[in-house]
């Protein structure tokens, strides 16, 4: 889809930005550049709309070499999103939105109807299309800078560090509002940020650059934070890479037991029976009431006659990931996670040994170079193991 | 305060008299002629000043040299200017225009390139990077963006001119200079106080006019509340 053959930047003054660069980004896939300042992620965006023009080597989109088309032209055909959304302050938000279709001469009206649409599919209200730029937050003005980037239905989208500038909060929402929309449109986006965590939340396939913008790894998340290349790639994707590797195993996939979840009607003696200091107790429809505490529990009667210590959180068979199995064990006051169903029925339970027990499968192959992964790389293939670890 | 309510009454009397109404010496036909020398010479400042501007601000390319041209071009006293020019090219029309073109070329370069230059540059590069050619960007982001800065170069140029253009009548031409210089010439300060009058009541109307261009052209979305009209 979009591909970079051999492609360099160097500046007059003899600095490098893009150092040999090789790289096939997937169709329909969200790829991120990520690295720290300076590692030339922004100018290898910027290549791809010839906003920056390589000193060597060739980019190309579909197959065809970008320089054989106008630059005007080219940039037309590829959404743009950057950090501060840079809208145009003299215009409306509609007409901000509109401004692609206008340029390609669609008509004021057929723009403005498009740019409606569009002011909806971002999720804001149409009574915000007469506002200016001024009259809005930070993150309202980058979903304006996302919707017009989508203005004439660009098959690529490219942002330039697109959330950085918002807190936190809001940062969260516009990533889980871009996986949104990627789920609908599925467009080419190349997506270039600093923030690892948000390479890997949004990330099919990333690409990480060391200082002096050279390629270091580029991997799917779960295979960079498995298999980090080298010392650099692993220091980059940070200490608690192995937590995080958790959120691409399937809570599906873990083990539970059954035996500590008890029935409310279950006799005290039956749950000293079974060994252990903490039981699940759970209602008619095996619904979670708390834990008990065998202990503590009365010398007769039933386990509805306990006090119940409270459940901490479950964690969610249907769509939850082991790192939140984790972290309900964790926090639980038993250290026992809860795995609920998706109607909330208890499945059954694990301790945060077993869960990670659970993530350490065989490794899969060798180490990872920087040729392309194929499209879906394992977000449901089998975990694999630290065996690469040697820090 | 007598003596300024005897004065003013001396301006009601003159202004209303019929006779400066009518003629070659009256109030309408000299303010065509001021009017006619400032439009023109605003006309050929805001061709020089606007292009230049536009130019430099766009491309970043002489920006120093602007910047000091027009520094100096402000320090030079206008009625030497006009003296000098009439005294090198003889006494014309001609002279006076291009001394007030020179008065007011600086105001609108310096305001109009500071307006371009000052544009958001991510709103810059977000113009370029949707697909927009130079020329679209100068005139559908940048020009819109820089008019409040560049309508202030205009008015400021603009004013001045008109306020100037009384030296015309030093070297002997018309305009609102005029009824000054012959008063002074007669002792005659009903006419001089007569004149001087019209000629701050144009600079008023002048700005009133822009003003009323500014709330037309400039759009809503530049008057954010923080920098409000």
């Amino acid at each position: 889809m979009i591909r970079f053959d051999a492609v360099s930047k160097n500046y007059p003054n003899g600095t490098t930005a893009v150092d040999d660069l090789s790289l096939e980004l997937a169709e329909g896939g969200i790829t991120v550049l990520v690295g720290p300042s300076g590692c030339g992620k922004t100018t290898t965006l910027r290549m791809v709309n010839r906003m920056v023009e390589p000193t060597a080597g060739t980019v190309s989109l579909r197959g065809r070499d970008i320089r054989d088309v106008a630059a005007p032209e080219l940039r037309r055909g590829i959404g743009y999103v950057i950090q501060h959304a840079g809208l145009f302050p003299h215009r409306t938000v509609l007409d901000n939105i509109a401004t692609v279709p206008l340029l390609l001469g669609w008509g004021r009206k057929k723009a403005r109807a498009r740019a409606a649409e569009l002011l909806e599919l971002v999720g804001l209200p149409a009574g915000m299309a007469k506002r200016y730029p001024y009259q809005l937050s930070g993150g309202q003005q980058q979903r304006v800078g996302v919707a017009r980037a989508l203005g004439a239905d660009p098959p690529v989208l490219l942002m330039d560090e697109p959330f950085s500038a918002v807190d936190p909060i809001v940062r969260a929402e516009l990533q889980t509002e871009l996986i949104r929309l990627q789920k609908e449109l599925r467009k080419t986006i190349v997506f270039v940020t600093h923030d690892i965590d948000e390479a890997i939340k949004l990330g099919d396939n990333i690409a990480v650059f060391r200082t002096g913008g050279r390629l270091a790894q580029f991997d799917s998340p779960e295979r960079l934070l498995a298999d980090p290349a080298d010392d650099f790639v692993a220091g980059f994707v940070g200490q608690d890479r192995g937590i995080r590797r958790l959120s691409f195993v399937d809570a599906a996939e873990l083990p539970l037991r059954e035996g500590r979840v008890l029935s409310a009607a279950t006799p005290v003696a039956r749950a000293r029976a079974v060994d252990e200091p903490w039981v699940l107790v759970v209602d008619g429809d095996r619904r979670p009431l708390g834990w008990a505490a065998v202990g503590g529990l009365p010398d007769e009667g039933t386990l509805a006659d306990a006090v119940l210590a409270p459940l901490g959180h479950t964690f969610s068979l249907a769509g939850d990931s082991a790192r939140a199995a984790l972290d309900a064990a964790l926090l639980s006051p038993s250290r026992l996670a809860v795995g609920v169903d998706a109607q909330g029925k208890v499945v059954g339970v694990a301790d945060a040994y077993e869960l990670s027990a659970a993530t350490s499968g065989p490794e899969k192959d060798g180490p990872s170079t920087s040729a392309a992964p194929s499209g879906e790389v394992g977000k449901q293939g089998p975990p694999v193991h630290e065996a690469g670890e040697k820090r | 305060m007598n003596g300024f309510l005897n004065q003013l009454s001396l301006v009601g009397d003159w202004l209303t008299s019929s006779q400066q109404w009518h003629g070659p010496d009256g109030i309408p036909h000299r303010l065509l002629e001021h009017l006619t020398y400032s439009g023109l010479s605003l006309l050929f400042a805001a061709l020089i000043g606007l292009s230049l501007g536009l130019l430099v601000g766009h491309t970043g390319r002489g920006a120093f040299a602007v910047a000091s041209v027009a520094n100096l071009a402000r320090a030079v006293p206008t009625f030497g200017l006009v003296v000098l020019v009439v005294t090198l090219a003889g006494l014309s029309t001609a002279p006076v225009l291009v001394a007030l073109t020179a008065l007011a070329v600086p105001p609108i370069l310096i305001n109009t390139f500071e307006g371009i230059r000052g544009v958001d540059p991510d709103a810059r590069d977000a113009a370029r990077g949707m697909g927009m050619t130079g020329w679209e960007v100068l005139l559908k982001a940048e020009v819109p963006m820089a008019l409040p800065l560049i309508l202030l170069g205009l008015r400021v140029a603009a004013i001045q001119v008109v306020a100037t253009a009384t030296v015309a009548a030093y070297p002997g031409l018309g305009g609102l200079g005029r009824f000054i210089v012959d008063g002074l010439a007669r002792n005659d300060y009903e006419l001089v106080i007569g004149g001087s009058a019209v000629v701050v009541l144009l600079a008023l109307v002048v700005q009133a006019v822009f003003t009323a261009l500014r709330r037309v052209v400039v759009s809503p979305g530049l008057r954010a509340p923080a920098s409000g009209p």
